[in-house]
């Protein structure tokens, strides 16, 4: 059989989303926005399509080494997927409120998870790249997706300009690597990079700018800034997608270009991850204080948990990399739950629910939804007995069994920093007295969806722990071979 | 064989969900529904107690399922101290939930569902076997008081309730990295077979001390105790009874379950650490007691004292001190419950705290003077209440460690006789300070039915300690085991008031 058939049931799952975001989009284009609804659905059914296939097909390398597929890259697409067809199903509701309704949502959103399965399943700086852009590309377009209003406008300018640059250092930095070692191949920068004893200066540097660049997609301090301001101002399903699957597929690609090409130079870029790690919980946990904007704060909740996941690569084991994993599955129940309650909910004059205040008495008027709410802030702030504290547990497990103490005093004492926002959120709830009356607007779906999420945070959702760690276990061995 | 533990501590979770999501949930069912539950655990607790049996060391009830491997285990199991510990949960329950009977009208059906959870997250600390199942009841118990004292608190409800979380989140989360760092060195959870492994001498002090930030808070001992009169003051009066009653054994039971067995040498050579703090809880935290104005607060600082005196028995290493500290365990939970239960009697009718618009009360409540009078006495720790037999046995076992230390806490005895003979007299001699004072009527039959069961197991640990003291008597002796012949920190021989105690630089354990 010629080797690009073989690649060609190796790549099933992207190719799957290729055929079928090139069709949705002729569709759309023929049916026009009405179309909005179905192709929803269809975009949907792509994606838990390409799941399934993810999960049957055959692992390997194709394409001459550009990509592959092992279970690291299925654990992770698998996340992707459905983190991508949730934030598809949540914004119906929120589109037959708005004029800003699109058929392209569905259909970006699907280019935006192809992206991300090539940037998880790149085993060449190259196809690396490929993949990023496109994730990016789509991303920037949705930020702006609302182009009648200023901020959303406004926000997608601040991400296209900012990440054209994180791509360009990127870029820089796998220039470098390449003329210091002679290769793009994942495995061909490994093999000369341990037999090479005194590294030159110009690799190391070639590593700096590659994390960079990694670093602005996953919005690790210090390369943050774009992400309070991109979250509050693009529409909230588009902020909800952002603070899910991409975060998923950056730091899954940051952890394979760390582990694989540069496993050899652990002990350089460990330091590195270190400061990226200890730097993004303490700023997100302190730059989370002062906000009033409820997706503002989620923006810095979502910068403190990056710093949390990362201590898992910063321990540079297995039992760190499976960590982080889980880490991530929880991390992105967590946040997608919070973000459905704030779609879920508007206020009596019709304005979605944007402030904290917004919030005031949710519990007298909606229990059941400010419970769920209240499961989630306690879940991200990793109160136990709920599920968000055992991936901090694993995390911090995998970097005390490194002998890295430091980094997790630092990590729970953030921690405990953070949950003081939370417990605000909890407080408004709770504690003070109803202001707007709020309305909740969503769909069966969306309620369905967060009485699931909530389920999985809550303890009920630690019987999934057996599971769960199994498989991202089993995702991390194949990074680490032997 | 029944599975009573893990019953105990499932039904008063599914009672709080059934509370909640039941349609229809009005007020008086949720109160039927949490009195029902509770007593129903009552009664479970009494049949462990009668099934326990006072002869073996070992843990009993022993329950273990691999529900959450890789990282923890579903391991329960009792020894005396445990369950001791859970009867008092269980037996103060029922008594708070009828305390909040009239006085919360406020969102009852949540106010019951967080109470049964409290119920939950107790037992769990107490029965849990796996080291990071204690943990996860341990830290859990948070949520719903942070909840109980924020919704139902008083006026700075706020400021206490968030004072209360993040106090105790931070002082837990540096045991938890010690946790992790133990459960790396030692290759297993099981709480006892980590109490049976000899850490590193080195690394015993650093995991002591992460441990004891986070008991050092519950206890609370000095300079660490700020959280507990805001806490303590706002919280409704239920919250108050299972704060001073429970949750504060938390921290004395976590020295007794994992500071003493598993880092003996560490204890022996901090005793000067706990015993300085002590000391200082002790005088300074009665002479705060004896200026307050406000009667929660009074009582909070005199719980304050009253665990310095259970932290300084602990750490005297040897049997009368350790069965002291926990026989003043329970005690306190029964008395300092009690006196904030008397509190709440009259903040019902009255509305206040402040002592001084009290007075008088034994002219028109002769029942309620006559018991506030009997929780008082048993504060001050007059013989014949169980208050006596545990600071008398925490002082003997502390005279053979530190002559010292005892001398400075004998002293905390006076001080609390003087703060607490003196809010009596203020409070129920004198004249009353208003007509709405005169007015105030005596004890209803709910609020005697509240009272008389504690005052009669205060009267019984005060006559006959023993049943309390027998299921716990083979647990203390492996605690003592344990730490016998460590090496204790030296005190300067001109610090020592007999010399006798100067030359015993080993713990000896046993009383000469």
């Amino acid at each position: 059989m010629n080797p690009v058939f073989a690649s060609i049931q190796t790549a099933a799952p992207e190719l799957i989303l290729t055929t079928g975001a090139l069709l949705t989009l002729m569709i759309g284009v023929f049916r026009g926005d009405r179309s909005l609804a179905p192709l929803t659905a269809v975009c949907v059914g792509l994606l838990v399509f390409a799941g399934v296939i993810v999960a049957t097909a055959p692992g390997g390398v194709a394409f001459g080494g550009l990509y592959i597929a092992d279970s690291f890259s299925a654990f992770l697409k698998v996340l992707i997927f459905a983190a991508a067809g949730v934030s598809m199903a949540l914004a119906l509701p929120y589109w037959r409120n708005s004029t800003g309704a699109r058929f392209e949502y569905p259909v970006l959103l699907l280019l935006s998870a192809l992206g991300m399965a090539m940037m998880v399943s790149a085993n060449d700086l190259l196809s690396l790249y490929i993949g990023l852009e496109l994730q990016s590309l789509a991303a920037y377009v949705l930020a702006a997706f609302n182009r009648g209003e200023s901020r959303s406008s406004e926000a997608g300018l601040k991400y296209f300009v900012l990440g054209a640059l994180a791509s360009g250092i990127l870029l820089f930095g796998v220039s470098l690597v390449y003329g210091f070692t002679g290769s793009t191949g994942f495995d061909g920068i490994r093999t000369v990079l341990a037999a090479q004893h005194d590294r030159s200066l110009g690799i190391l540097i070639g590593i700096v700018f590659i994390l960079a660049g990694l670093a602005f997609k996953i919005s690790a301090v210090p390369f943050h800034m774009w992400t309070p301001d991109v979250y509050e101002g693009a529409p909230t399903p588009v902020a909800a997608f952002f603070s899910a699957a991409p975060k998923a597929a950056a730091i899954g690609l940051l952890v394979r270009v760390l582990v694989t090409p540069f496993g050899p130079m652990t002990g350089d870029w460990q330091q590195i991850v270190i400061f990226l790690s200890i730097a993004s919980m303490v700023l997100g946990a302190v730059g989370a204080i002062g906000q009033t904007n409820i997706k503002r704060l989620l923006a810095y909740s979502s910068i403190a948990n990056v710093g949390f996941a990362l201590v898992g690569l910063a321990a540079g084991t297995q039992k760190g990399i499976e960590g982080l994993l889980f880490y991530m599955a929880v991390y992105l129940a967590m946040t997608l739950g919070s973000f459905l309650v704030v779609l879920h909910l508007k206020r009596s004059d019709g304005a979605p629910v944007e402030l904290m205040s917004d919030l005031a008495g949710l519990s007298k008027v909606r229990p059941g939804i400010a419970a769920a709410m209240a499961i989630f802030m306690f879940s991200l702030a990793g109160i136990p007995p709920l599920l968000g504290f055992w991936p901090k547990f694993a995390v911090f497990t995998a970097a005390v069994d490194a002998g890295m103490f430091a980094l997790a005093v630092i990590g729970v004492v953030a921690s405990v920093v953070g949950a003081y926002y939370y417990l605000r959120l909890v407080k408004i709830m709770y504690f003070d007295d109803a202001g707007v009356a709020v309305e909740s607007h969503g769909g069966a779906v969306n309620g369905g969806l967060i009485a699931a999420a909530a389920l999985f945070c809550s303890p009920v959702g630690m019987l999934a722990i057996t599971p769960l760690v199994a498989a991202a276990g089993n995702a991390a061995r194949a990074l680490f071979p032997g | 064989m029944i599975p009573i533990l893990s019953l105990m501590i499932m039904l008063p979770v599914v009672s709080a969900l059934a509370i909640v999501m039941l349609p229809g949930g009005d007020a008086g069912r949720a109160r039927l529904i949490a009195l029902v539950t509770t007593l129903i655990e009552f009664v479970l607790g009494c049949w462990l107690w009668a099934g326990f049996d006072n002869g073996g060391a070992a843990f009993q009830f022993v329950e273990k399922l691999d529900l959450f491997a890789p990282y923890l285990n579903w391991h329960l199991g009792i020894d005396g101290i445990a369950l001791m510990l859970i009867l008092l949960s269980v037996f103060l329950m029922p008594l708070c939930i009828l305390a909040s009977w009239e006085s919360v009208q406020k969102r009852v059906p949540e106010y019951m569902a967080a109470f049964l959870l409290m119920e939950t997250l107790m037992i769990g600390t107490f029965a849990a076997r796996d080291l990071f199942l204690f943990y996860l009841f341990f830290e859990g118990g948070l949520i719903p008081m942070f909840l109980i004292i924020g919704i139902w608190g008083g006026g700075r409800r706020i400021y206490a309730s968030y004072k209360f979380f993040l106090y105790t989140l931070l002082g837990s989360v540096l045991m938890l990295i010690a946790m992790l760092y133990m459960v790396g060195v030692a290759g297993t959870t099981d709480i006892g077979a980590l109490s049976r492994f000899n850490f590193d001498k080195g690394a015993q002090t650093w995991l002591f001390l992460a441990f004891f930030a986070s008991f050092a808070v519950k206890m609370p001992m000095w300079p660490v105790h700020t959280w507990l009169p805001d806490a303590h003051v706002e919280a409704p009066t239920a919250g108050s009874v299972i704060l001073a009653g429970v949750l504060l054994k938390l921290g004395g039971y976590g020295f007794v379950r994992f500071s003493l067995p598993m880092f003996p040498d560490a204890s022996a050579q901090l005793i000067w650490l706990v015993f300085a703090l002590s000391m200082v809880a002790v005088v300074y935290a009665s002479l705060v007691a004896l200026v307050q104005a406000d009667m929660k607060k009074l009582i909070a600082y005199s719980s304050v004292a009253h665990m310095a005196f259970v932290t300084a028995g602990l750490f005297a290493l040897n049997t009368q001190g350790i069965e002291g500290s926990l026989l003043m365990m329970l005690s306190h939970g029964l008395v300092s419950g009690a006196l904030f239960l008397c509190v709440g009697v009259i903040y019902d009718r009255l509305h206040t705290r402040e002592i001084a618009r009290y007075g008088g009360l034994a002219n028109n409540m002769p029942r309620y003077a006559l018991l506030l009078m009997f929780f008082t006495m048993a504060s001050v720790g007059l013989p014949a209440t169980s208050g006596f037999v545990a600071e008398f046995l925490v002082l003997i076992g502390l005279f053979q460690t530190s002559t010292w230390a005892t001398f400075v806490m004998t002293t905390g005895i006076i001080l609390g006789a003087a703060y607490m003979l003196w809010l009596y007299r203020r409070v129920v001699f004198g004249a009353a300070a208003g007509e709405d004072t005169r007015a105030m009527p005596d004890l209803s039959a709910r609020e005697l039915t509240i009272l008389v069961p504690i005052g009669l197991a205060v009267l019984w640990m005060g006559v006959y300690p023993a049943s309390f003291q027998r299921p716990m008597k083979p647990a203390i002796a492996a605690i003592v085991a344990r730490t016998s012949g460590r090496e204790l920190a030296t005190v300067p021989t001109w610090l020592t008031l007999t010399p006798g105690a100067a030359k015993a630089a080993t713990v000896t354990g046993t009383p000469k």
